[in-house]
């Protein structure tokens, strides 16, 4: 059974946790021990969120740490940033080109970093950049970046495609089902 | 059938298993969703949200007295609310199983406090559980239930953040035939007076000796055997951490039921290992037993009490191993948490500010006004604080200071504990002014009905709470209900109540911008050519309110389009987005 750690960071009440969830259900359906490590309560609220997704024969602890991560899925580029040093060696980033301003960069305490994904880039780190947010959009729904997202980090995994459109049936409401997919698919393609 | 479930909701699972036919909580990260989830998906049980703790653990009381098998789940702040109860039903033990969840917060992710809820075990002489893992949340909940009618006691389950919000998978079993245990009144049991109590000590302290046994041979503590030169005594998450950090180089006492803790196995296995570590976060509760048992361990002496735990951290300080990064040389600026956009009390910290009040705030979404740009709060302490705390520094500086101070609390928590101290407020003569920030909902912890609501747990409708009745009632004369996004109408209305030399209510009354029931027209824009940059409704604090050179924009993403810039700006310069 293949071990991948997955980490999915983003900005309270980007989505994180539905992508999460469709994530960990397809652990499950391919017969992967699975844990998922989820953030509620006050971080939420606008803060840095991180979601811990692990695979494998055994997993012990559901947190990812430093210098493990096979796959980064960010929401927002400056928690790309952020959460950069917990990509392993030959790693790999899908980072979704929306900026979203900390209140430290609003209030003028703090910069947001210029030119982020190039300079991860030029660390040597295999990055897919989009415009998650425009592509959601076009699929229908803007509140759709996630399952965007989610498609592209699903082509990297090595997954069979059916099992993620299986796990996003099971995961996601009737009615919002034809949007996801479509965002699913379009995420899939890049 | 395996699912892939939270640890929360494990213990919900677990409860419907364990034929559990009541359960009532009050909301708190990180135990919300284990009340919820049985609320949604086990309509066999009865599910309350209380009003606070400690009656929540009352009416879990009640219904194991009455026979039923019964739960009651909080954060671990809120057993101090709950403790009274909790350690007088020690003494009176149970008719229907009896379980009491608590779920603490190292790393502090959505607290005020890291408090070690195992010292409760100790103290009111009561067994707890710890699981692991979601599987482990589950099977616990039906052992705890077994516990509990063996040794006629109620059993603590501890969990903490990371076994509370992570997912792994957990098998299900059908849930058994459920049969109330028969009601018998019985005061010498149940009516704990000297009399009573004096004979219940006695039989509570053979008790723990017979847990102590159970503790030693029930499988719940448990040793896994691998290399002898290392061993590790741990719980919890902490056990999986130190299966990641050591692997099978290691031998394992991995400690389910941490209370009371077993002698006999501790020392068996403590026998075998040359180096033995104990692994456990926050206080050395394990630490401290093993090494009055004579036994050397090292625990604290090279691991933090403050904070999580993790496989890295015990890989540096145990094995000392550090793994090699890739280190941009760019910092990322910090994301604290803020108000939403549309928040309603950005509108009361924008009058108060305003006004230069002191403020004693209390806890909720609005203690986030604590942090910049609002910088609108001056003390947080515990549910229901803000007005007992007000009334106090009233008494310390006269009324004067009450004239520029208010407290300032949320609806739900208000019921919680707030209205005692309005009522200790009004019967010893204070001045203060109380706002209530009434948002139809209890926001923080995700949206739970409270009594001020008018909708029960499972959203049926109900008697609602009138808060201004209540103040009232109370005998607070002067009661005011403001829009706090009517900024001048609740400007006017706080300087009247400051003014006012006897206590006053003001119930800043409008929805959390996040209820599905609140319909906002929708992002706004800044109209350029009337902008004159003057930054008044940058100046709100708006998340959605950005810097654009000198000016500002508004993202529109996250703009939900509440217009309270618009009413803060005086030149018109904001519009609705999208139609030229």
């Amino acid at each position: 059974m293949k071990k991948l750690d997955i980490m999915i960071v983003g900005v309270g009440g980007q989505g994180t946790l539905l992508a999460s969830r469709i994530i960990g259900n397809v652990g499950l359906k391919i017969g992967s021990d699975v844990k998922v490590s989820e953030v509620h309560g006050m971080s939420q609220r606008g803060g840095s969120v991180v979601t811990y997704v692990k695979m494998g024969e055994k997993v012990h602890s559901p947190l990812v740490e430093e210098g493990e991560a096979d796959i980064i899925l960010a929401f927002e580029q400056l928690e790309a940033l952020r959460w950069h040093k917990f990509l392993k060696k030959g790693g790999k980033m899908v980072i979704n080109r929306q900026k979203i301003d900390p209140m430290p960069v609003i209030i003028g305490k703090a910069k947001y970093p210029d030119e982020v994904i190039d300079k991860i880039k030029e660390a040597g780190t295999a990055v897919i950049a989009l415009d998650a947010l425009e592509i959601a959009k076009e699929c229908g729904n803007s509140k759709a970046v996630n399952v965007v997202l989610l498609g592209v980090l699903a082509s990297k995994t090595g997954i069979d495609k059916n099992v993620w459109l299986e796990s996003i049936k099971e995961t996601v409401p009737e009615k919002f089902l034809d949007v996801n997919y479509k965002a699913f698919e379009a995420g899939y393609k890049m | 059938m395996k699912r892939i479930m939270l640890g929360n909701e494990a213990v919900a699972r677990g409860a419907y298993e364990a034929g559990i036919t009541v359960a009532a909580a009050y909301p708190g990260t990180p135990s919300t969703e284990i009340t919820e989830t049985i609320a949604k998906s086990y309509k066999d049980i009865y599910a309350e949200w209380s009003p606070n703790e400690k009656v929540a653990l009352e009416v879990a009381i009640g219904a194991s007295f009455a026979g039923a098998r019964s739960i009651c789940s909080m954060k671990h702040v809120g057993l101090n609310v709950a403790a009274d109860p909790l350690f007088t039903a020690s003494y009176t033990g149970i008719n229907g199983g009896l379980v009491v969840m608590v779920a603490d917060d190292p790393g502090m992710h959505s607290s005020q406090d890291e408090q070690d809820s195992r010292h409760y075990a100790r103290a009111a002489k009561l067994p707890m559980l710890e699981p692991a893992d979601s599987q482990e949340c589950k099977d616990f909940v039906v052992e705890a239930v077994k516990i509990s009618e063996q040794f006629d006691t109620p059993v603590i389950i501890r969990l903490t953040t990371r076994i509370a919000h992570s997912q792994s998978s957990v098998e299900f079993v059908e849930r058994p035939e459920i049969q109330l245990k028969e009601y018998v009144k019985d005061p010498n049991k149940y009516v704990m007076m000297p009399g009573m109590a004096k004979k219940r000590h006695v039989f509570v302290e053979q008790r723990m000796l017979e847990l102590q046994d159970y503790s030693n041979n029930s499988g719940l503590n448990r040793i896994e055997w691998g290399d002898k030169k290392i061993g590790v005594i741990t719980n919890g998450i902490s056990y999986q951490y130190s299966k990641e950090t050591f692997g099978d180089n290691a031998s394992y006492l991995k400690i389910g039921m941490s209370y009371p803790l077993p002698d006999k196995l501790i020392k068996e296995f403590a026998k075998e290992v040359e180096t033995l570590y104990v692994i456990e976060e926050l206080d050395p509760f394990f630490e401290d037993y093993i090494k009055s048992l004579g036994i050397k361990v090292i625990g604290k002496e090279k691991l933090t009490l403050l904070g999580e735990y993790s496989a890295a951290l015990l890989r540096e300080k145990l094995l000392g191993e550090k793994s090699e990064l890739t280190e941009l040389d760019i910092e990322a600026p910090g994301r604290p948490p803020v108000l939403c956009p549309g928040c309603p009390h950005r509108g009361t910290f924008h009058v108060l500010n305003k006004l230069k009040v002191k403020v004693s705030g209390d806890i909720g979404c609005y203690t986030l006004g604590a942090l910049p740009p609002t910088n609108g709060i001056d003390t947080c302490v515990c549910m229901g604080a803000s007005i007992g705390i007000a009334h106090g520094m009233e008494k310390a500086r006269g009324k004067d200071f009450a004239r520029s101070t208010v407290a300032i609390l949320g609806d739900s928590t208000f019921i919680h504990s707030g209205i005692t101290g309005l009522i200790d407020l009004v019967y010893n003569k204070g001045t203060s002014t109380v706002i209530i920030l009434d948002n139809s909902i209890t926001g923080m912890t995700g949206h739970q009905q409270n009594p001020t609501t008018g909708f029960t747990i499972r959203n049926e409708p109900t008697k609602q709470v009138d808060l201004a009745l209540l103040a009232k009632a109370v005998g607070v004369n002067r009661v005011r209900v403001a829009d706090p996004f009517d900024l001048v109408g609740f400007e006017k209305v706080v300087k009247e109540e400051l003014t006012a030399e006897e206590p006053s209510v003001i119930i800043a009354q409008r929805p959390c911008a996040l209820l599905k029931s609140v319909k906002y027209e929708g992002a706004q824009r800044i109209d350029n050519s009337k902008c004159t940059k003057c930054l008044s409704c940058f100046r709100l604090g708006c998340p959605a309110i950005v810097r654009d050179g000198a000016g500002v924009k508004i993202n529109e993403t996250l703009c939900v389009g509440c217009k309270l810039c618009n009413k803060v700006c005086k030149f018109n310069a904001i519009e609705k987005a999208g139609d030229n």
